[in-house]
């Protein structure tokens, strides 16, 4: 007998690659897995329903013009005012201060980390910012209140209009907790760079500055300006210290010398506060907290947007 | 080798893990203090929560009481008089701290679950009015006082205040606790006539009264309010006001407070006890042992002591709810 | 001149020329650059200066203030309101201790199963897991005070109603974190070279023999890494915690399973700071001092982990 390769001999039948059994075992796993992955769709669901219907209850009392665009920020006083804008520039502000402050300290770490350090030297001085991203965020409220604060007030007394409270100095609490963020996802960002861009650039005459500057910070820009908004997101969305260093006063200014109120700061002084439940004020916290939701959901869905489509394709 | 790795690591961090528990266990002694009062030892749970004001001079008390009887495990909570009463009224706590009265809907909600309780006063608290060390002024009026603070007020100079004397000038700064405290209730209905009534322009020292201190010692026209405690812990940075409410000038003191004529500033400290709870030998005990011990706790914390008068009021109060809760 | 001069020697000459000019031109920068670079240097360093003097002020100031706290009874004593100088953070050192090991019970196999799904199974076409891929990385934005609404909605209320306890804090405190954890072993994962994965394919073994036995291996170094990051942020939260109702006063060690209430290191360092007696915000100071050890204690345990599993294929 001939066979198709043109063997000869008996035939023999062909072996299958199918399984031999049917693998419920792995269907099994998964399944198992399928469901662990989507348990994050349940906890976004979960945080939308929970925000959503206390706040539905929340614009049935106050209108939602009235809530976005108003300017007065009372809900808690006689007579009450719900326009929530004094607290979303509150929020702003804050950020903006620390972005003012953390974007150049970050980037120039990052530059530094990159391109300039020695293997020894990136050793060591990487995770040490890394720590100052682990410092808790109420250490970092406390060492603002005692200790920025009152240096601050001596030094530059524009910031500090009615000790002790300041969005400068809370933003400048928040700048140097986000600095990690910036110096690290940059500095991996800039690393990523193939090694040929650079020596390149060298080859030609280059100077470091040079190559820094003009090859690899633009190379790497993706994975900075996410670096930049992710750091933003977080600014946004942090609570300790704007509880202890920012006042919460709802000024409507970006001045970095007044007290502000943030979004965040409200729903943590109100939630833990002398509010009962059902009553509007109680409602209110769900409408800021929806609103701070959908805040920094735009953020991190422009964040995630930028790295894929500016992603370069290294080989 | 390489898989042995993380596991070995893994154990290890584990035992290391379990012998901090171990550890943290192991030195379960906190400081002996306060009377002894005689063999019985209790156990259990006791779950108080309520307002942050009253809660120290629980806490002290919480202590104090389970030292002697290291088998009750007390809890003491600060969601705050309102958050408090909301668990109270269902059942979740065995007492509610209040630095307010009970009100009518949470009258209503616990009457609805079933909850009896009883308003046990604990302390005494002098809500002080401060100004800045410099200011010489000694004294204001109520009317004064509610003209700087009431809503729609447009003062903003120490010298668009009437009949103030001596006169001053200065530019009027003004701090106060945050809205969602019961400093603030308090405050606004004593001073303004209505909870909540207080205009908005004032710097809110938000969770913690420490930085009305600061604000004011920065001010010269500085003007605050808040508990007694603040007032005591920071003498010589600020200057505690005297108010005239139609009876001459008072200046917040215990002594002043336990006669009564500082007013309207002087405000009752309550914990509600639940007649349930009273029902459990611990808590019963619980109780006894913070009317016994409360005035000797209540200066160290910072609040004003209860006359005799309120005391044996308590005392009767007390047992006329252990002896509806028996039946 | 060069008439006089042979032909050889003219090239010789010519070339030395050549490359001298060149060597010249390579060696000295125009002296704008050299100052330009310098000083661009400089103002790095001082960025990253200020960085570093940032961190230390932050240890620094703490230490000092918290000082007269230090001593044993930080760790062996409960809080007190009557003794703030013998004060000490116990049942929160304990609470928190307790609240880790609660969320690594959950995000660890939570996330790794996330994780393996989400890089092993799941066909990056489909829509729907797509979906699952932007819903973790949104949710590792989100602000952790939005954790904790969700944490009182739905865990110690609504339908879960398990009271103000300790378990509860571990899940608000795991749903927190759990989207790092994924993000993380998602990349400790995508490092194993497909060639492992194809390799024990070929050889027979099943799909989930093949993770089990080779890609989960070689990832859980960068997976540990990952959770101790995460880990390293649950501890310093205090904003869900407020929420969830980690009660401040609890003298007693709480206990992992049990109704009783529990306490938090963040939490009572909050309370503590927001005290009239100056002797609490000493304590306040020493216990965040006790908190940087901790952190720091496992950060360089990441570190080292880290360097030393790291793979190079």
């Amino acid at each position: 007998m001939i066979g198709a390769f043109g063997q000869r001999g008996p035939a023999r039948p062909v072996p299958s690659l199918e399984a031999p059994s049917p693998r419920y075992g792995e269907k099994l796993i998964r399944a198992i897995l399928a469901m662990c992955a989507l348990l994050s769709v349940v906890t976004t669901t979960a945080i939308v329903v929970s925000l959503l219907i206390p706040t539905i209850e929340f614009f049935g009392k106050v209108g939602i013009g009235d809530f976005l665009f108003g300017t007065n920020w009372a809900p808690t006083f006689q007579p009450a005012a719900f326009g929530v804008l004094p607290i979303v520039v509150g929020t702003f502000s804050t950020a903006l201060w620390g972005m003012l402050f953390a974007v150049p300290i970050g980037l120039a770490s990052a530059i530094w980390l990159s391109e300039y350090a020695s293997p020894r030297q990136r050793k060591v001085i990487k995770p040490v910012l890394e720590v100052l991203a682990g410092i808790p965020t109420v250490a970092i409220g406390i060492f603002g209140l005692v200790f920025l604060s009152p240096m601050i007030e001596d030094v530059l007394p524009f910031m500090v209009n009615v000790p002790p409270f300041s969005a400068g100095v809370a933003g400048l609490a928040i700048g140097l907790m986000i600095v990690p963020i910036i110096a690290s996802i940059s500095d991996d960002s800039m690393r990523a760079v193939p090694a040929g861009l650079r020596e390149a650039a060298y080859g030609l005459g280059a100077t470091r500055m040079k190559v820094a500057t003009r090859v690899v910070f633009p190379a790497a820009i993706s994975g900075i300006v996410a670096s930049l908004v992710l750091a933003g997101s977080r600014a946004v969305g942090e609570t300790m210290v704007v509880l202890l260093v920012a006042g919460a006063s709802p000024n409507l200014t970006f001045d970095p010398g007044s007290s502000v109120l943030t979004m965040t700061a409200f729903i943590g002084q109100t939630a833990t506060g002398d509010i009962s439940t059902g009553s509007i004020t109680y409602d209110t916290i769900f409408a800021v907290g929806t609103l701070l939701f959908v805040i920094t959901l735009i953020l991190n869905m422009f964040a995630i947007r930028m790295v894929r489509k500016y992603r370069e394709v290294y080989e | 080798m390489f898989r042995s790795k993380p596991k070995f690591l893994a154990t290890l961090a584990l035992t290391g893990v379990m012998a901090l528990g171990i550890a943290a266990c192991g030195g379960d002694d906190s400081s002996s203090d306060g009377s002894s009062s005689g063999g019985e030892s209790f156990s259990g749970n006791i779950r108080i929560d309520g307002s942050s004001t009253v809660a120290p001079l629980t806490e002290a008390i919480a202590e104090g009481f389970q030292a002697e009887n290291p088998d009750v495990k007390v809890t003491v909570g600060t969601s705050g008089t309102g958050g408090g009463f909301e668990k109270f009224c269902v059942g979740e706590t065995d007492a509610n701290d209040a630095s307010d009265a009970i009100d009518e809907e949470q009258t209503a909600m616990c009457k609805e679950n079933g909850v009896e309780w009883e308003e046990i006063q604990v302390a005494n608290d002098a809500l002080s009015v401060v100004v800045n060390p410099e200011n010489p002024v000694q004294c204001v009026t109520t009317e004064q006082l509610s003209s700087i603070w009431e809503t729609g007020s447009k003062i903003s100079n120490w010298d668009q205040i009437k009949g103030l004397d001596p006169a001053f000038e200065s530019e009027l700064t003004l701090f106060g606790p945050g809205t969602d405290s019961g400093t603030f209730s308090y405050f606004t209905e004593a001073v303004n006539g209505e909870e909540g009534n207080q205009r908005t322009d004032y710097n809110n020292a938000g969770e913690d009264d420490n930085q009305t201190v600061t604000g004011v010692t920065g001010a010269p026209g500085g003007m605050g309010y808040f508990g007694f405690s603040f007032l005591q812990e920071n003498e010589g940075k600020i200057k505690g006001l005297e108010i005239d409410n139609g009876d001459g000038c008072v200046a917040p003191s215990v002594e002043t407070v336990q006669d009564g004529t500082y007013v309207p500033l002087a405000r009752a400290l309550f914990i509600y006890p639940s007649a349930d709870a009273l029902a459990r030998p611990e808590f019963d005990a619980f109780m006894e042992y913070y009317l016994a011990n409360v005035n000797d706790v209540a200066e160290q914390v910072g609040f004003i002591g209860l006359t005799d008068k309120q005391l044996t009021d308590n005392d009767a109060k007390l047992k006329k709810l252990i002896s509806e809760a028996g039946n | 001149m060069a008439a006089g001069i042979p032909g050889s020697e003219r090239t010789r000459l010519a070339t030395a020329g050549a490359r001298a000019a060149t060597v010249d031109s390579l060696k000295h920068q125009p002296r704008g650059d050299v100052w330009k670079g310098n000083v661009f240097f400089a103002i790095l360093l001082f960025g990253l200066t200020i960085a570093l003097v940032g961190l230390a002020a932050i240890i620094i100031q703490a230490a000092v203030k918290g000082a007269p706290a230090f001593g044993w009874n930080l760790l062996t004593n409960g809080p007190s309101t009557l003794n703030p100088d013998e004060a000490g953070f116990r049942p929160a050192l304990v609470g928190t201790l307790y609240l880790i090991l609660g969320v690594i019970f959950l995000v660890v196999p939570l996330g790794i199963g996330a994780a393996l799904y989400l890089e092993e199974y799941a066909d990056g076409t489909r829509w729907w897991n797509r979906m699952i891929e932007l819903n973790v990385q949104n949710l590792a934005g989100v602000p952790s005070i939005i954790y904790g609404i969700l944490g009182l909605a739905f865990i110690v209320r609504g339908p879960l109603d398990l009271g103000f306890i300790l378990v509860a804090g571990s899940l608000t405190l795991a749903l927190l974190v759990l989207p790092t954890v994924i993000l993380a072993s998602r990349e400790a994962i995508r490092a194993v070279p497909p060639s492992i994965r194809e390799g024990s394919l070929a050889l027979g073994a099943t799909q989930w023999q093949t993770i089990r036995r080779q890609v989960l291996p070689a990832a859980i170094p960068g997976v540990v890494t990952g959770v101790i990051l995460a880990i390293s942020r649950a501890i310093g939260e205090t904003a869900p915690l407020l929420l969830v109702g980690a009660a401040t006063f609890v003298t007693f060690n709480p206990t992992f399973i049990g109704d009783n209430g529990y306490s938090a290191l963040p939490v009572l360092i909050f309370n503590y700071a927001a005290r009239p007696q100056d002797e609490f915000r000493v304590l306040a100071s020493a216990g965040v001092i006790l908190m940087l050890i901790v952190l720091l204690t496992m950060n360089s345990f990441a570190v080292w982990l880290r360097n030393r599993y790291e793979q190079q294929w």
